[in-house]
């Protein structure tokens, strides 16, 4: 791989956001998109638990290729995947109560989240290595955020406005997302 | 290969189709319960892989088939499965099943694994699945959640093929690959792109909600 | 608890084995197929692959296992046994994510044949007119890579120019609508037959069938 760090995080991030471009983590970016504290708080939290589960993946690739095994590939990631997030639940509670009820709801809400298990599989098909992964995982972090944020931001507003009957709650989200989705369109190309 | 897999099972339940409550797991998932238009579940396939009718129909069909495998296996093991690790157990059963259902495409189809890329694999992680397992197939006998498991495979499918045909029709002015508008036809390529699924799937849903909004109106006139 | 959770290992696990044991020789034959077909697109008039692998020396040699890391040309053959060209892969990136490759250099007369993309995801219909459009597509049947008289450099590097403004025959002619895809194909034949090119020209005899 010749990409520079830098590309593949404006890659993740901008020009193919995991939400707008790829769908991923739409649940959530629907689900919690309403405030923006609880948006932020979320984007934290997913950008997290995707740092550790891109790390915890890159570590399963390496093993399940050394006992050439890639059948199992799709079952681990899972089970790590979701008992990591368990662990650091649990670590968070210890350490620090303050940082864990500011997440705490959230991480078991983002052990089904898509945009995790996407990010390691992308990952693992893109065939990053540790430092690479690491960033990718930070850059799709960040771009998730980003997204939730502004939804959140543009919600907020629309809470004033008077809106039909028919439009209210998912159709009008979904429009939203969609003219977000062709204003990142405009990062496009950033990378050449 | 999916489609073999529903016929073989039809022979052994055909008597339970005669019966009223088999009928209705069937068909509350195609219409009252649709996944996506009505429950808003699994949405990020539904977004992702539309963007043709003919991936719609293959994406569809894949998770029609993982659900229909995960239900049974779950229902007839749903006295074997300790309580506690349940939500493990089930995830464990689904992942199983997609792995299977991913290597069945890779063999069948190379371009439609191409085509669909990783969200074949991320069907694990679509909360309809494991929805179902959950709410139905753990409480219920293998043939109704057969049954249950079919009617909302085959509504998800329905309402991927209702973005999926949209799309591609506008999109790229052919149906499953065969030009159907007139060749003076200007393509609207926003369709395919990402922002014409959220569109799309928008507009979808104003038209059922203006149905139901007609449908109580008149339920209130009356 | 354990016994049952367990037991339900075991089944996953063998249903995964069987299905895996089942299909693997399906997949793999597709893939040789579908690599295959690629190669002989790039090279027009190639009946028959044969997959070389570089040393670290170099050197050519035959290849037939599975791929690791290795980089790998791919020779292919008409019907008379004669060399064709070796199809080359390259990858960088494009407009919106990275672009997979491969191209067809032919060492006898010293131009690309061919080109095809493997792997894109550019913009339907605008960006992805570099797999469909004719005129560009046209820019690879006898591009231009001739070497140095000492053999060891391009005389002129593969260089990517403005729609109709081509003059030479090393220049790649992109297209209005989709200047950056098009650009972005040119910069990674650029790169790629500027490492290439010399190593395989200098090699061209360890292609024999």
């Amino acid at each position: 791989m010749n990409d520079s760090l830098w590309f593949i995080f404006i890659n993740a991030s901008l020009i193919n956001n995991f939400v707008l471009a790829y769908f991923l983590g739409i649940c959530p970016f629907l689900g919690v998109s309403g405030k923006l504290e609880t948006a932020s708080r979320m984007g934290g939290a997913v950008t997290f638990v995707m740092i550790i589960a891109s790390m915890s993946a890159y570590g399963i690739h390496a093993l399940l290729i050394t006992i050439n095994a890639p059948f199992l590939q799709l079952i681990s990631y899972i089970v790590v995947i979701a008992s990591t997030v368990q662990l650091v639940e649990m670590f968070i509670k210890k350490i620090s109560p303050g940082l864990f009820r500011a997440l705490g709801i959230f991480l078991p809400l983002i052990t089904t989240n898509c945009a995790i298990l996407g990010l390691a599989l992308f990952q693992t098909n893109k065939g990053y290595g540790f430092l690479e992964s690491f960033v990718y995982a930070l850059g799709a972090g960040a771009g998730f955020t980003l997204a939730l944020i502004l939804m959140a931001g543009l919600r907020e507003q629309l809470d004033l406005a008077d809106i039909p009957n028919v439009a209210k709650g998912t159709a009008l989200t979904l429009l939203i997302a969609g003219i977000l989705s062709l204003s990142f369109m405009g990062f496009a190309g950033l990378g050449g | 290969m999916e489609i073999q897999t529903t016929e073989k099972k039809k022979g052994g339940f055909f008597e339970s189709l005669q019966n009223g409550p088999a009928t209705d797991e069937f068909i509350k998932g195609l219409w009252r319960e649709n996944p996506v238009f009505v429950q808003v579940l699994g949405m990020c396939p539904t977004l992702a892989v539309t963007n043709s009718a003919e991936n719609a129909l293959a994406m569809g069909l894949a998770t029609l088939f993982v659900l229909i495998m995960s239900n049974l296996l779950v229902s007839s093991l749903r006295n074997f499965i300790p309580k506690q690790v349940r939500i493990a157990t089930y995830i464990l059963i689904i992942a199983t099943c997609v792995t299977v259902a991913d290597y069945a495409i890779q063999a069948y189809s190379l371009d439609l694994h191409k085509a669909l890329g990783a969200f074949i694999a991320l069907i694990v992680v679509n909360c309809l699945i494991l929805g179902r397992a959950e709410a139905f197939a753990s409480k219920n006998t293998v043939s109704k959640s057969f049954w249950d498991a079919l009617g909302m495979g085959l509504g998800f499918t329905f309402a991927l093929l209702c973005l999926g045909v949209v799309r591609e029709i506008f999109g790229t002015g052919t149906l499953f690959g065969f030009p159907v508008l007139p060749g003076s036809f200007q393509s609207w390529i926003i369709m395919i792109l990402p922002g014409g699924g959220l569109f799309t799937l928008a507009i979808w849903l104003l038209v059922f909600n203006g149905a139901k909004e007609r449908k109580a109106k008149k339920a209130r006139a009356l | 608890m354990f016994r049952a959770m367990v037991g339900i290992g075991i089944l996953c696990a063998l249903l995964i084995v069987v299905t895996y044991e089942f299909t693997l020789p399906i997949i793999k034959k597709n893939k040789t197929e579908a690599l295959e077909k690629a190669v002989f697109k790039v090279l027009p008039g190639a009946t028959k692959k044969i997959t070389y692998k570089l040393n670290d020396d170099k050197s050519f040699e035959e290849f037939h296992q599975e791929r690791q890391k290795e980089q790998l040309v791919y020779a292919g053959f008409d019907d008379d046994g004669k060399l064709v060209g070796l199809a080359i892969e390259a990858s960088g990136q494009g407009f919106q994510d990275v672009l997979n490759i491969l191209y067809g250099y032919s060492p006898e007369s010293q131009t690309l044949i061919g080109f095809y993309v493997l792997e894109s995801k550019e913009t339907p219909g605008l960006g992805d007119k570099i797999e469909k459009d004719k005129a560009f597509l046209d820019n690879f049947s006898a591009l231009d890579v001739s070497l140095e008289e000492s053999l060891d450099a391009l005389k002129n590097l593969v260089n990517p120019v403005k729609h109709g403004t081509k003059k030479n025959p090393w220049e790649i002619d992109c297209i209005t609508g989709a200047t950056i895809s098009s650009k972005a194909i040119g910069k990674i034949i650029k790169e790629s037959s500027q490492y290439w090119v010399p190593i395989i020209y200098n090699h061209k005899d360890s292609f024999k069938q």
